[in-house]
């Protein structure tokens, strides 16, 4: 196979394969969490929809045969729980932190409940389209396997950028985040609308899940997210609310997340507990960066409860 | 566990005795025929996680079809206080005489602590942990799977057509080191150019970063894939799906790869459970520590796949003699993967020399580091 040995160029290339294959998760949760956000309200419990998705999809595609169905099924489970999480947030005086965290704690307990006869068997998978026909190198070729759901996710980051701007719908309820009475003064009920934005968050943070369980890794296990769903929601912050940033930042963690293993496929193998971090580091040398005590956050809604 | 911290059944207990006019020494729970015996094993994950409970569960299973003998089973017990109290319940509700703690964070204190509350009951632990400092009533029992993994080694370094060969593995710790170890020695010992690159994950469980791992062995020109983690399911479904063959770790992996699955390194719990329970079952003393290889039946290989070459299948059926006889696979003279040399030429450990556990370097061959 000597034909096919790129050495050092593997570990760019690893990190540009690894922010494809890792994004998608992230990316669909945090696109649900900057929607949610983005009507006023923060959902800390996505990582329960995260892990409660994936188990649902794996499961249905098991049980149907069909991995779509599963993805689909993901999204209507991650919907309940973002209904139910709008809902309860609805009550007076209740705080919408709180409750993300209870959601959290709910549906990982209710996805390990579920999911124990779901973790032997093997689920049909997600197919993958292939790119990189174009190439002689295998890494590239299999770099280049994207799932439909990259896709996917990259219109819906777009379409969703362009709707804030551009649409109605994006103005209601950025005026919901912005200021509620301002909504209230334009007879738009406060309440639906964010109920409404975290149901659709939760739905795409459930096929979030979907994409880990069905595709990659790969498998429903307990351990499958391990944090990926809360990470997710720190990115939001750091993508200043905005879905394009979104994407950008699910890729750059994506990346990050590659380097250490990719690092040692080429040998070079000291601290690697170091460089397995660095998606950590990362987020921490980001956030100090571009925070400052002396203004507010820049892009984010007026009604959130951290930002109030 | 406190020997003062009573929980509401083990008051509710000694108060329905006390009014009963019982003493407690009537009620010793040891048990007095086979027909009574109930064994409890606790596993720190899910029972089909196709890895190390996995395998537990399976003994488990051959165990409960043992005439009178009941096996009861909990999954999911953190390496905490929430294993006492497990272990309690097994004690008190399921009249357990013998109790199996599989993960190593159950022993200290959790399992020395319960040996000591229930002297009348047999604990047993699946590292080797034990000293005689600790209570005659528990006690450890370990297998050397690194002699399955020489095996694999050898079939692996017989498969491969690249010279490559992949190690996902968890953490630089002595068992996992002397299973890469024993790999890569298998595998050169057939073919002298054969490599072995590790990729250290960090973590027992980490499925996205062990599939990163697989994936990035792979694109470097790795074409057999094997792993020490806890659920080796992901590594071996994402080598499977890159066209790549691979061997397995802990349990039978075999039906996730049915096209490259070479063979797999497993443990045979079994053994040693139904061991156990004959002796207790002709009321025997248990003894406190049972450890063991190939040659006492503690471990074994996977039935080859589909991945394995005739050459690899004749090489392994071969070694599986010789580690049967206890040939030793740690000989000098034997140098380290910096050059150092760790055995001096004439030096040979034995299959259970406690050096091996001692193991903290690769050896020649292998690219990686345990730093």
């Amino acid at each position: 196979m000597s034909g096919t040995d790129i050495g050092f160029w593997g570990v760019p290339l690893a990190m540009f394969a690894g922010a494809i294959r890792v994004s998608t998760p992230f990316l669909f949760v945090s696109l649900g969490e900057c929607l949610t956000e983005k009507s006023g309200r923060i959902n800390l419990g996505l990582e329960g929809t995260l892990v409660f998705g994936a188990m649902s999809g794996y499961a249905v595609s098991y049980l149907s045969g069909s991995p779509w169905l599963g993805v689909l099924a993901a999204g209507i489970s991650g919907m309940f729980f973002g209904a139910i999480h709008g809902y309860i947030c609805k009550l007076p005086k209740v705080n919408d932190i709180a409750i993300g965290i209870a959601m959290m704690l709910f549906g990982t307990g209710l996805a390990f409940f579920f999911g124990k006869p779901f973790i032997q068997p093997q689920a049909p998978h997600l197919p993958s389209i292939n790119l990189g026909g174009w190439s002689d190198y295998p890494q590239i070729q299999s770099a280049l396997e994207i799932n439909p759901l990259f896709l996917v996710g990259i219109v819906l980051a777009v379409a969703m950028w362009w709707a804030f701007k551009n649409t109605r719908w994006g103005l209601i309820i950025r005026m919901t985040g912005d200021s509620a009475p301002a909504a209230l003064a334009m007879g738009y009920s406060v309440d639906l609308v964010r109920f409404l934005a975290t149901t659709v968050g939760g739905f795409f943070a459930g096929v979030g899940g979907a994409f880990l369980s069905l595709y990659y890794p790969g498998a429903w296990s307990e351990g499958l997210s391990s944090g990926q769903g809360l990470m997710a929601v720190a990115l939001v912050i750091f993508s200043r609310w905005n879905p394009l940033l979104c994407f950008a930042a699910a890729l750059l963690f994506g990346a990050a997340g590659a380097i250490g293993p990719a690092l040692q496929s080429v040998g070079i193998t000291q601290g690697y507990y170091f460089f397995n971090a660095a998606p950590y580091l990362l987020t921490l040398f980001i956030m100090i960066a571009s925070v400052s005590p002396k203004r507010s956050l820049k892009g984010a809604p007026g009604e959130l409860s951290i930002t109030k | 566990m406190s020997a003062f911290s009573l929980n509401r059944r083990t008051l509710l207990k000694s108060a329905a005795i006390g009014s009963l006019g019982l003493t407690t020494g009537l009620l010793t729970r040891r048990p007095a025929f086979a027909a009574d015996l109930t064994i409890g094993i606790i596993y720190v994950g899910s029972r089909d996680d196709y890895g190390w409970n996995q395998a537990h569960a399976v003994a488990a299973k051959a165990l409960a079809a043992v005439p009178g003998v009941k096996v009861v089973e909990e999954e999911n017990v953190p390496e905490t206080v929430a294993v006492a109290k497990t272990m309690e319940s097994m004690v008190e509700l399921d009249g357990a005489g013998l109790i199996f703690a599989t993960s190593f964070g159950y022993y200290s204190p959790f399992m020395v602590d319960a040996a000591k509350k229930y002297p009348d009951v047999q604990f047993r632990h699946a590292a080797p942990l034990w000293t005689d400092k600790d209570p005659k009533n528990a006690g450890s029992y370990f297998g050397y799977l690194d002699q399955a993994h020489y095996i694999d080694g050898i079939a692996a370094g017989l498969s491969t057509k690249s010279n490559k060969l992949g190690f996902v593995a968890a953490k630089p710790i002595s068992s996992v080191l002397s299973n890469i170890n024993s790999f890569a020695i298998g595998a050169r010992k057939v073919n002298p150019n054969a490599t072995v690159q590790v990729i250290f994950t960090g973590d027992w469980s980490m499925p996205v970063r062990e599939a990163e791992a697989t994936n990035a062995l792979i694109d470097a020109g790795c074409d057999v894939i094997t792993c020490h983690v806890d659920s080796p399911k992901t590594v071996i479904q994402n080598a499977e799906a890159k066209g790549v063959k691979s061997c397995g770790h802990n349990a039978s992996q075999a039906d996730l790869a049915p096209k490259g699955f070479i063979t797999g390194a497993e443990y045979k719990w079994e053994t040693i459970y139904k061991q156990y329970a004959d002796t207790l079952a002709k009321g025997g003393e248990l003894p406190n520590f049972l450890s063991g290889g190939y040659d006492l039946d503690f471990v074994q290989n996977t039935p080859y796949g589909a991945g394995a070459t005739p050459e690899a299948i004749k090489a392994a059926d071969a070694a599986k003699i010789e580690m049967k006889a206890k040939v030793p696979v740690y000989v000098g003279p034997l140098k380290d993967n910096t050059g150092k040399e760790v055995i001096p030429a004439g030096t040979v450990h034995a299959p259970y020399d406690p050096w091996i556990d001692q193991i903290n370097f690769l050896v020649e061959g292998v690219t990686g580091s345990i730093t």
